[in-house]
């Protein structure tokens, strides 16, 4: 007897208006299986995911054909098609039989109630539990989802909870009335990589225990690996491949799918070779998958040189004041006795998880944050003992790239202005021709036309923004460019061609990064050295090669140990770092240990372990 | 929270203090109590009314004259009306009762009327309920509350004959009063409830909460409409300042025995002791108003709750 599967979606179309989003759709799901939607931003994906939810209606969207069917048992049941049902009978299905995982944790529960008001709401409206059955059923759950002290956290507000106990939350409601089938779109994006492997295993042993189908919806391949069964790829609303996950990653056979993965940083993809290699860009020309450039060595970083920026013994603390006449009573630790150097041409790479002080690093070097104590250096001369001139000449040398490309332009001037503010600020060149000569360069440096300086930022998409604040840092002719999460907003195959212009950058202009990342698989790619950061304190410090290859502190390992990798070939038992990322907010007094790095190879430190290994698995 | 009571009433204290010395001073630029008692007395010598102002304490220097109004207020007396002598307070405790009674009827019909309204508006958004609503919003919005107070009497009162024109009896006398201020500020509310329901709705945890199988109602009036609070109670809160003030006229018009039109009246009649009283108390009800809204705050909003 062959099963049926649990969920079938038939030639699926929905539409925002005239424009639609998904067309004629159709894969399925089987109980106990894992079915993944891949894609790009704008492929469709959440919004089939809310299709199967009938929950598009709510969104101005409408399905327009064809049919979502439902089998209650795997038996040869008559299906139900979802897209016929009336709202009544579909809301006696969702948060029931279909259930849903969304994937910002952070606002995905209500502020204002209680876990447990809203982990019972769903037990007393589909189970007709009483209250009291349903926060016994509620503990039951939230142990299920291994959240230690579940009688205490049913009183506590989501504002308590970290990330990863929120998303915790969110799948012990899910999973309350044990479904038959699960959506979950993306729910680990938002996460650290240590909290995101926590979950997947949890949502992998769940998904055994219960028998669910479920729908995983994601743009990681790293997550498509570790997870599917069966894999379908959507570009533009349309599914252009689907097979199951260990065909699609060996033989992809849609030009789009092997452009896709081409462009996915794999974790150990460098394994043995010393310097960052700039790798040939795979893109699709109309329907053909082309390969741009050839493969090099990034051998720019000048060593022998003097550093561009020294950062010694750097600590940047924020006080935590309570009540209006309150005093100080918890401290941020957020940098705590931090050391390195950056040389022309090199990359440093800052990776860590929230909290970890990274960003506040690239922060304080760009003087908008102020330094607690500790120097930095810049061309040999301490920014303290600076006049304002150079403070203001540092600030020209010294350019910030963030993430999010649309918030860092102003939308209300044109993208040719923004790239003009610097040389006008430091009056790099005099005369508007001149000025409009080097922004038009700029833009082509960056691989736009010079006909778009004219144009406001919201005509261009998430990729062309992150270029032109690339070109706006380009301006100033800096040495140093700060890059803090810059590619971790942008859809694979855009940040394969921005991590493809950053090094062709540095090769031209000789131009330092310091890289700021989450991303172990893109810190791999085009770092020259590494920096691990753990609550504030650099844990490792040393060649790429070296940290990556033969990493030495338990956190570095834990770390990329947590980063799933784009080959289901490669499925593994993890070192899961358990419990939550720590905080670094301590009580006034409370000082942390410092760690003394120690040097375990040529030019490779890594901090003493002794109490902090106790901390770490705490 | 001693802290917080504390700072509080430091604040409250400055802010009398600063209210009514400005009213103070500016109402004695404005003429001479003395000569309005004096009015319709036939002749009056300079030398009786410097009797009269000795006998109101107003021969005293300004600062003086202040200085005794603050001394009173600490041990909780206002003084004496210029006319016919009864004590402010008195004049006062009869006026407060009417005056609360007729805010707080407005305040509650346009809650009633303008959050269901509002939140219908929002979910039909750019749909005929919602034109509909929105339209007659802007209408309500353009009407000046005197003229409207007027309209009413005279279509009600004084044409049909069916509802009282003026004073304060029984719950007919407060239809077209609470009406009045009712009417425009529901025109404000619905609007704002509106605004405030849109960005909730686009919030994840609406859709967490359908995707619950809840129904409409209980998304709504549950998981959205206590978020929406933190926003409205703020508003709401100012709004009743804004309230007391234009109260006065709507008093006036239908007459109604509350501090509006006692302050009316002592502004005519250059009455201090009854202005004075009258903005201090009104003074002291903003302040306790703002304390209840930060106090709704908590209760609301786990967030804003002192760990």
């Amino acid at each position: 007897m062959t099963t049926s599967p649990a969920l079938s979606v038939r030639s699926l179309s929905v539409n925002f208006g005239s424009n639609q989003v998904v067309k004629n759709l159709s894969f399925d799901v089987f109980a106990g299986k894992t079915t993944a939607i891949v894609g790009e931003s704008g492929s469709g994906k959440s919004v089939t995911s809310l299709a199967i939810m009938r929950l598009v209606e709510y969104m101005n969207a409408e399905i327009t054909s064809g049919s979502i069917l439902f089998r209650h048992d795997a038996g040869g049941s008559q299906p139900q098609d979802l897209t016929q049902l009336s709202d009544k009978a579909m809301r006696k299905i969702r948060g029931k039989d279909i259930a849903m995982i969304f994937q910002e944790p952070m606002t995905s529960l209500n502020p204002v109630y209680t876990i447990g008001d809203q982990v019972t709401e769903v037990l007393v409206l589909h189970e007709k539990l009483s209250k009291e059955a349903a926060r016994v059923e509620a503990v039951k759950l939230l142990k299920l989802v291994r959240l230690p002290d579940a009688e205490a956290l049913l009183k506590r507000y989501p504002h308590q909870l970290s990330g990863g106990m929120r998303q915790r939350v969110m799948i012990a409601m899910a999973l309350a009335c044990r479904p038959k089938v699960l959506v979950a779109d993306e729910p680990t994006t938002a996460l650290d990589v240590t909290i995101q492997a926590q979950i997947l295993t949890i949502m992998r042993d769940l998904q055994q225990e219960l028998g669910m189908a479920v729908i995983f919806i994601t743009h990681d391949m790293g997550v498509v690996a570790e997870m599917a069964d069966q894999v379908v790829v959507m570009r533009h609303g349309e599914k252009v491949e689907e097979a199951s996950v260990e065909e699609i990653f060996a033989r992809p056979q849609h030009p789009y799918t092997q452009a896709l993965l081409a462009a996915v940083p794999k974790l150990g993809s460098m394994q043995g070779e010393n310097l960052p290699r700039m790798d040939p860009l795979v893109v699709l020309e109309g329907n053909v998958a082309c390969t741009l450039g050839e493969s090099r060595q990034q051998d720019t970083a000048r060593t022998d040189a003097a550093p561009v920026v020294e950062v010694e013994n750097l600590v940047t603390r924020f006080d935590i004041r309570k009540g209006f006449f309150g005093g100080v009573s918890h401290r941020v630790h957020a940098v705590e006795n931090v050391s390195f150097s950056i040389f022309p041409g090199e990359t440093l790479a800052l990776v860590g998880e929230s909290g970890s002080g990274k960003s506040t690093i690239g922060r304080t070097i760009q003087q908008l944050q102020e330094s607690t104590s500790g120097t930095i250096r810049f061309g040999g001369k301490a920014v303290a003992d600076m006049s304002r001139a150079e403070k203001m000449r540092l600030r020209q040398e010294v350019q910030y790239i963030f993430q999010d490309p649309f918030a860092s332009l102003d939308p209300r001037k044109t993208v040719g202005f923004s790239i003009a503010e610097p040389i006008r600020t430091h009056s790099l060149l005099q005369g508007s021709k001149a000025i409009r000569q080097r922004v038009d360069q700029l833009l082509e440096r960056v691989g736009l036309s010079a006909d778009q300086a004219e144009r406001y930022p919201h005509e261009f998409s998430g990729g062309q923004r992150q270029r032109i604040c690339i070109a706006r840092a380009l301006a100033s002719k800096p040495k140093l460019i700060i890059a803090d999460e810059a590619l971790s907003a942008l859809d694979v195959s855009i940040q394969a061609q921005i991590i493809h212009l950053l090094m062709e950058l540095q090769q031209d202009e000789g131009l330092a990064y310091l890289f700021i990342s989450h991303d172990m698989a893109v810190v791999e790619k085009m770092s020259h050295r590494v920096a691990v950061l753990h609550l504030g304190q650099v844990v490792e410090l040393g060649e790429r090669r070296a940290v990556f290859d033969t990493p030495q502190h338990s956190y570095t390992r834990k770390l990329l140990s947590a980063v799933p990798v784009a080959d289901p070939a490669q499925r593994r038992e993890r070192v899961l770092l358990q419990g939550d990322i720590l905080s670094p907010i301590r009580k006034v007094g409370d000082e942390p240990e410092h760690l003394p790095l120690v040097q375990v190879a040529a030019g490779h430190f890594a901090a003493q372990e002794a109490r902090s290994a106790e901390r770490l698995s705490s | 929270m001693a802290k917080f009571l504390l700072y509080r009433i430091l604040q409250a204290i400055f802010v009398v203090i600063v209210v009514t010395l400005i009213v103070s001073f500016a109402i004695r630029l404005t003429g001479d109590p003395a000569v309005m008692l004096a009015q319709g007395a036939g002749s009056i010598t300079e030398a009786d009314l410097a009797r009269i102002r000795e006998a109101l304490g107003l021969n005293q220097s300004f600062l003086a004259q202040y200085i005794g109004f603050l001394r009173g207020l600490v041990v909780g007396d206002f003084g004496r009306s210029f006319m016919g002598g009864t004590p402010v307070s008195d004049l006062i405790g009869r006026a407060l009762p009417a005056t609360l009674a007729l805010a707080f009827a407005s305040l509650f019909v346009s809650i009633v009327v303008s959050i269901p309204l509002g939140i219908k508006a929002a979910v039909s958004r750019g749909r005929w309920p919602d034109q509909m609503i929105r339209i007659f919003s802007l209408i309500g919005l353009s009407f000046p509350n005197f003229w409207l107070a007027i309209m009413l009497v005279l279509l009600l009162s004084i044409t049909f004959n069916l509802l009282p024109p003026s004073g304060m009896e029984g719950f007919s006398s407060f239809i077209m009063p609470a009406a009045t201020m009712g009417i425009i500020l529901t025109a404000t509310n619905v609007r704002l409830v509106r605004t405030t329901m849109l960005d909730t709705l686009r919030s994840q945890y609406i859709m967490v909460a359908r995707a619950k199988g809840l129904s409409n109602n209980v998304v709504l009036y549950k998981h959205a409409l206590r978020n929406c609070s933190i926003p409205l109670i703020t508003y709401f809160g100012l709004q009743f300042g804004g309230l007391l003030g234009g109260i006065v006229v709507v008093e006036r018009v239908f007459n109604w025995p509350g501090l509006g039109t006692l302050a009316f009246e002592a502004v005519s009649a250059r009455d201090y002791p009854v202005l004075q009283g009258v903005i201090t108390v009104l003074s002291l009800m903003i302040i306790s108003i703002n304390l209840l809204v930060d106090i709704a705050y908590g209760l609301v909003d786990p967030r804003v709750r002192k760990e």
